[in-house]
């Protein structure tokens, strides 16, 4: 539709312009102001800040701090892959359950629950990991540690199973659930009927058509809402610092006692860290918010390309 | 007229009623089945039950399906996966609705609202204190977060729907990578600037981190909304010789209202809950404070987070009930919002 626009129209179409670039600038801001204040730490301890093992503030000045998060993002990536590894099979089967096998009231129940899971709040998925889940995830990580223990990670030197990194992965495969699950609803219930009709009328059984039409015709959709998944999983904070077991240390042994990620590494220092080690916390932050800003801008790039009508 | 039949779509998917009583049926004897193996073997717990149902499930499925056709038997197996790994995926959801109602409703006493933990320690009884101070805070930082973005994003909407200008695609993109910046950052980015120039945490700097979180789902609910107006009431207003500023203030806008404020409800809902950033930018208080611009605040996610912290019984037990509290105010927002986005569709 050509409009012919008036001054007035000029003025108010430079107004929304501004209020709808606020979001680019405020994006923008943050990873300026994020990079200012890291870039001394970047540029004192370049990779090593990455690849570092040690976090320690010296208060004495003749001994230089150390600053590297390099446990801590491999704690990220530990933690984030149990949770997807849990997750996606779980997203996969909870969507065709509800989209394929739950029947009328059953399947506005469960829709009506995934919606209601996705706006828990990261708190209360923490509060119930460490009182409610632990008990469950000690139990099993237990049941792995004695009889698969040989499997180096399921290795085990305590007998400590509580808050460990498969704890706290399962917590957040819970957490990650409920986004994956309603993005890949969503590209399933897109399938053309015809489609999923033709393979009946081949004599095709409901899982012939499932396999053959419904998750082909889905793939990039779920992988996009698990990548989206995966964006929470890597940023999270709260749930993370209450049920994992914090620890600075790099470790393999997931079903022990004992683990981290970057952003509750920041939750755990900000609050005593001297001006130096702010900085450091800053520029773990901008660490991990380039981490998650790539995964989260691949992952909408897929959903939105899959997603459009 | 009335013996006219009009065709049903046909769902060969679908369950006939014989299936069900037969499906529900079996469901029953594999449920006793497993729970006397469970009293009888080493099996324990629910885990432990659930275990064991499946795999009874299986032996049952096996069993059944050496009379089905091949086609049937693969489909029963399927089935009985996708089943299992759906339940899976639910169990932690109920999980958390069923232990935050029991366990919150230990402490859901009148003065848990009314009164604050000025005088109280967490370890008193729980018919003393509260969190009136920190429901208040929360009240107050996501209103000033609702002011600033409210605005901001439905001029996001504004510019997707009825402007489309050269920005649209960067616009959509960046609004939608913008909701996975992690919690954590949002807070440090207000922590480093704002905080650091205004003397520590306060409530403005708290509702600063939590618009941050909240902008892009206003903008984005604002989108999808202004999107279901018809093109034809904008032609319309056009023709009648209004400009397109009248057009969107006094049309288009109007026409949305109710979703417009399902997109501010939504993104308070998204925010409600958010701890990390408070942790950061707002601090915690025992009672509540009345200076937004100076000063640590309470908010209801911080009372949680600090009552769990401390983790005596009782604290503990107020815990729960500021999760209950917490989570019933999420989902009264969400039916609300619910209710509201139905209402512009029709």
């Amino acid at each position: 539709m050509h409009v012919v626009h008036s001054r007035g129209d000029k003025v108010f179409r430079r107004l929304v312009t501004a209020g709808a670039l606020t979001s680019l600038v405020i994006l923008g801001l943050i990873g300026a102001f994020l990079f200012g204040r890291g870039a001394q730490v970047f540029s004192q301890y370049g990779t090593k800040f990455i690849t570092g093992t040690n976090w320690a503030t010296s208060l004495d000045e003749s001994i230089a701090s150390e600053f590297g998060i390099g446990p801590m993002l491999v704690g990220t990536v530990i933690v984030s892959a149990i949770a997807m590894l849990f997750a996606v099979p779980m997203s996969i089967a909870g969507a065709l359950y509800i989209e394929f096998y739950a029947a009328g009231r059953l399947r506005k129940v469960l829709s009506g629950l995934l919606d209601l899971a996705a706006a828990i709040p990261s708190l209360i998925f923490g509060l119930w990991g460490i009182q409610i889940f632990t008990d469950f995830g000690q139990r099993w990580a237990e049941f792995l540690a004695t009889r698969m223990g040989w499997f180096p990670l399921f290795s085990t030197i305590s007998d400590n199973y509580g808050r460990s990194p498969f704890v706290a992965g399962c917590v957040l495969a819970s957490m990650v659930v409920p986004i994956t699950t309603s993005v890949a609803r969503e590209v399933y219930s897109r399938t053309p009927r015809e489609l999923i009709d033709t393979c009946y009328a081949l004599g095709g059984s409901k899982w012939g058509a499932i396999k053959t039409v419904v998750l082909p015709f889905g793939k990039s959709g779920v992988v996009g809402g698990a990548m989206l998944g995966l964006g929470r999983a890597l940023g999270e904070t709260i749930a993370v610092y209450l049920v994992l077991n914090l620890n600075f240390r790099y470790t393999f042994r997931i079903l022990e006692s004992e683990g981290g990620n970057v952003a509750s590494l920041i939750a755990q220092r900000f609050g005593e860290s001297t001006s130096e080690e702010l900085n450091a916390l800053v520029a773990a932050g901008f660490v991990l918010f380039l981490l998650t800003l790539t995964v989260n801008m691949i992952a909408s790039a897929i959903v939105t390309k899959t997603t459009r009508s | 007229m009335s013996d006219v039949t009009i065709p049903q779509p046909t769902r060969p998917w679908q369950r006939k009623r014989s299936e069900t009583f037969r499906s529900g049926a079996s469901f029953v004897i594999v449920g006793l089945l497993s729970f006397a193996v469970v009293l009888f073997t080493g099996f324990a717990g629910v885990d432990g039950w659930a275990v064991v149902f499946l795999l009874i499930s299986i032996v049952a499925v096996v069993i059944r399906g050496r009379k089905l056709s091949t086609k049937e038997r693969g489909n029963s197996k399927v089935q009985l996966v996708i089943t299992a790994a759906a339940v899976l995926a639910f169990a932690p959801w109920l999980s958390i609705l069923g232990s935050v109602l029991f366990k919150g409703v230990v402490g859901l006493r009148l003065n848990f609202i009314t009164s604050d933990m000025r005088t109280t320690v967490p370890d008193d009884e729980l018919n003393m204190g509260g969190a009136l101070h920190a429901v208040l805070g929360s009240l107050l930082m996501v209103l000033i977060a609702t002011i600033i973005t409210l605005p901001l994003g439905i001029l996001s909407g504004v510019y997707l729907t009825e402007i489309k200008g050269r920005f649209t695609f960067l616009v959509r993109f960046v609004v939608q990578s913008m909701s996975g910046v992690p919690s954590i950052v949002a807070g440090l980015f207000v922590f480093t600037t704002y905080n650091s120039l205004t003397n520590g945490p306060s409530a403005f700097g708290g509702a600063l981190a939590l618009g941050i979180l909240m902008l892009p789902t206003v903008a984005r609910t604002s989108e999808e909304v202004l999107k279901l107006v018809p093109d034809d009431l904008r032609s319309a207003s056009l023709a009648l010789g209004a400009r397109q500023w009248r057009t969107t203030l006094m049309v288009v806008l109007p026409t949305v209202r109710s979703g417009l404020i399902t997109a501010g409800i939504l993104g308070v809902a998204r925010v409600i809950g958010e701890t990390a950033p408070l942790l950061l930018t707002a601090g915690s208080n025992s009672a509540f404070w009345f200076n937004p611009v100076e000063g640590p605040i309470a908010s209801m996610p911080i009372y949680v987070f600090g009552m769990l912290q401390i983790g005596t019984e009782y604290a503990t037990n107020r815990a729960w009930t500021g999760a209950l509290v917490l989570m019933l105010a999420v989902f009264a927002l969400f039916f609300t919002a619910r209710k509201l986005g139905g209402k512009d569709k029709r």
